[in-house]
């Protein structure tokens, strides 16, 4: 019995070894471009140990960035990035579990309208609607400005549809016994709705967290100071250039700080977010 | 401390359905009503309607002499308890109990008093710090009695507590409920669709109908004397054997001029725990005699069900002691003294009179 478990475990961890090895080994790569000077990548020669550059590359590319393409260091674009992640993220989970309380516990004329409106704008992401939405960013001077990055990326119908989804399965005679425990409406969204909703908003944050990160056409549009670059573009910028040579070894480092905050998000909001995913608390 | 009073409270729901079609009925202060009927009855929507979970579409319900068809539940001082609990799954079991006190701004000593007292009588002092997930079923129950009884209201109100435990807690439970309610004294209506519950419970019982009050009595009076046919068959397990009688048949089933059959006919009823085999086929003075043949035998134990029926195909049980009765395919004679008799109008809406 125990021998035969053994045998049946070897298969799947070869594969899973085998996957992390092609998951892990590019960005392992990338590592190792960003610790050795420039020429070397220049040249075509693809060292497979890490170099000796590794504080100086960092240092630069943070503190100083690139010298000739993108002009501002990386430090500003990944405190840009994060800022709008974190509102959009936030923003998100915010407008829709307010939209989906009033939705599932109001009775209020149009209600369906409301909810159908919400549901048709998941047709409509922001690649659609990029023209009119630029329009009006503009016209609300919102360019080169955190409310322009984040705003119109705000309003969400997905996460509006969860909340709603994990509300319907909350027993009414919860919002019952709040009402003879004397709970109003208010109180009954702050006690009882938010804690249940814990492990929903976690996993909810975990996804919004890296959609605001990797956004990558809208704050091209929206931001043309440099000093408003996200990292994600900050990383494209680098590369596309004509008139000077790609510091190969900065746009690695770059690409490195690019992946850790998602990476840490996750690492942090795993067990909650793998709760939100799998277990309703009822 | 106060009564319940109820008058004509009617509930139509959009579309006209009519839940409750006039109920009129005064629960005394401190007694123990039970609401008791099959499901769509509309003993739920009533007892929600005192709430004020629902709306009254029409009637007046009063609470210790206070009209409070307008009034919001938390206002009425009344206390529910939930068929499936809902206790609040984040918080533990003394936030649970302390909630409704908190939203009413009690001060945090007393909120304190009153949640360990509520905890001693229930027994539940050990689980003050647990969620209600980490508990059984009988012991969410109990949580759920103590949030009513931390808030001393006016009225409990009970909807089906127990049809989520088993039938041996359900036992316990009930036994339970009925001393606490004994010891706080406190109106309660409680609303069931197990008749069993509703006989043991009661000091008032009302038995329910398509949205209507069929009977209102002591539990023991509803027994014995149902008010229509409907009551007769809907109290008592196994249900009063009911038969449809012309006059003119009465004879040849039952000594049908004995037992004053009306011309147009009626409902007979006759409880199976008062009918008796006969042995050896003969009659008891002034009783009266069914000739059936056995289709099928229940043994339970200390007793045993005779399902039968007679000659006109009407399904008759007889329930025997013991456990000596006669095999499927027999044919026996059922005997009961006369008096055992209920008469019910030919609709069944009104009883006879004896």
């Amino acid at each position: 019995m125990v021998e035969q478990k053994k045998i049946g475990n070897i298969v799947p961890h070869l594969i899973l070894w085998v996957g992390i090895v092609i998951v892990a080994f590019p960005v392992y790569l990338a590592f190792v471009g960003s610790t050795h000077e420039r020429s070397l990548i220049a040249n075509g020669q693809m060292p497979i140990w890490p170099g000796s550059l590794f504080f100086e590359n960092y240092y630069r590319t943070i503190f100083v960035g690139t010298s000739g393409t993108t002009r501002e260091p990386v430090g500003t674009m990944i405190v840009n990035s994060f800022i709008m992640a974190m509102v959009i993220a936030c923003g998100k989970i915010a407008i829709s579990i307010i939209s989906a309380y009033a939705i599932v516990y109001f009775r209020f004329r149009l209600r369906m309208t409301a909810f159908w409106v919400i549901f048709i704008t998941l047709m409509l992401p922001v690649e659609v609607r990029i023209y009119p939405t630029y329009k009006v960013a503009a016209d609300l001077n919102l360019l080169d400005s955190y409310a322009g990055l984040t705003l119109p990326l705000i309003a969400s119908a997905t996460a509006t549809l969860l909340f709603r989804q994990f509300f319907m399965t909350v027993p009414d005679e919860l919002v019952e016994a709040s009402r003879i425990d004397g709970a109003g409406p208010f109180r009954f969204f702050k006690d009882t709705l938010l804690p249940l909703s814990r492990t929903n908003m976690a996993a909810l944050f975990v996804i919004l967290f890296i959609y605001g990160w990797n956004q990558y056409l809208w704050p091209l549009l929206i931001t043309t100071r440099d000093d408003m670059q996200t990292i994600i573009i900050g990383i494209k910028k680098m590369i596309v250039t004509s008139d000077a040579l790609t510091e190969w070894q900065l746009v690695m480092c770059t690409v490195m700080l690019a992946m850790l905050p998602p990476v840490f998000v996750v690492i942090a909001m795993q067990r909650l977010f793998v709760r939100g995913l799998i277990e309703t608390e009822k | 401390m106060a009564g319940v009073k109820l008058e004509d409270v009617r509930k139509v729901y959009a579309g006209n359905v009519e839940a409750v079609k006039g109920v009129s009925f005064e629960v005394p202060d401190g007694h123990f009503c039970v609401l008791v009927g099959p499901s769509g009855c509309g003993k739920s929507t009533l007892l929600r309607m005192i709430a004020g979970l629902e709306t009254t579409t029409s009637g007046v319900i009063t609470i210790g002499g206070d009209v409070v068809n307008h009034v919001e539940p938390s206002e009425r001082d009344i206390a529910m308890v939930f068929q499936n609990y809902a206790l609040y799954p984040h918080m533990n079991v003394y936030n649970n109990l302390a909630y409704g006190l908190r939203n009413r701004r009690t001060p945090k000593p007393e909120i304190d008093a009153r949640v360990r007292e509520a905890a001693r009588i229930l027994e539940i002092e050990p689980l003050l710090a647990r969620k209600p997930r980490e508990l059984s079923g009988g012991q969410r129950q109990r949580v759920a009695m103590g949030r009513a009884i931390v808030r001393k209201p006016k009225v409990f109100l009970f909807d089906e507590p127990l049809s989520n435990l088993d039938a041996k807690l359900r036992v316990s439970m009930r036994v339970e409920i009925k001393k606490l309610q004994r010891s706080l004294a406190t109106t309660s209506i409680y609303v069931t669709h197990d008749q069993l519950e509703a006989m043991t419970l009661a000091d008032m019982l009302v038995v329910m109908n398509a949205g209507r009050v069929e009977q209102i009595g002591l539990p023991l009076e509803v027994y014995e004397r149902p008010a229509t046919a409907f009551v007769a068959a809907f109290i008592g397990a196994p249900p009063m054997n009911l038969m449809t009688v012309k006059a003119k048949d009465a004879v040849a089933l039952i000594d049908g001029a004995a037992i004053g059959i009306p011309e147009d006919g009626a409902i007979v009823g006759i409880r199976p725990e008062d009918l008796s085999l006969s042995k050896d086929g003969s009659t008891p003075a002034g009783g009266i005699t069914l000739g059936l043949t056995v289709n099928a035998v229940e043994r339970v134990g200390p007793e045993t069900f005779v399902y039968g029926s007679v000659e006109r195909g009407d399904d008759v049980i007889v329930r025997v002691p013991g456990q000596d009765a006669p095999g499927a395919g027999e044919r026996v004679v059922a005997v009961a003294r006369r008096d055992k008799l209920h008469r019910f109008s030919m609709d069944g809406s009104r009883r006879l009179a004896d």
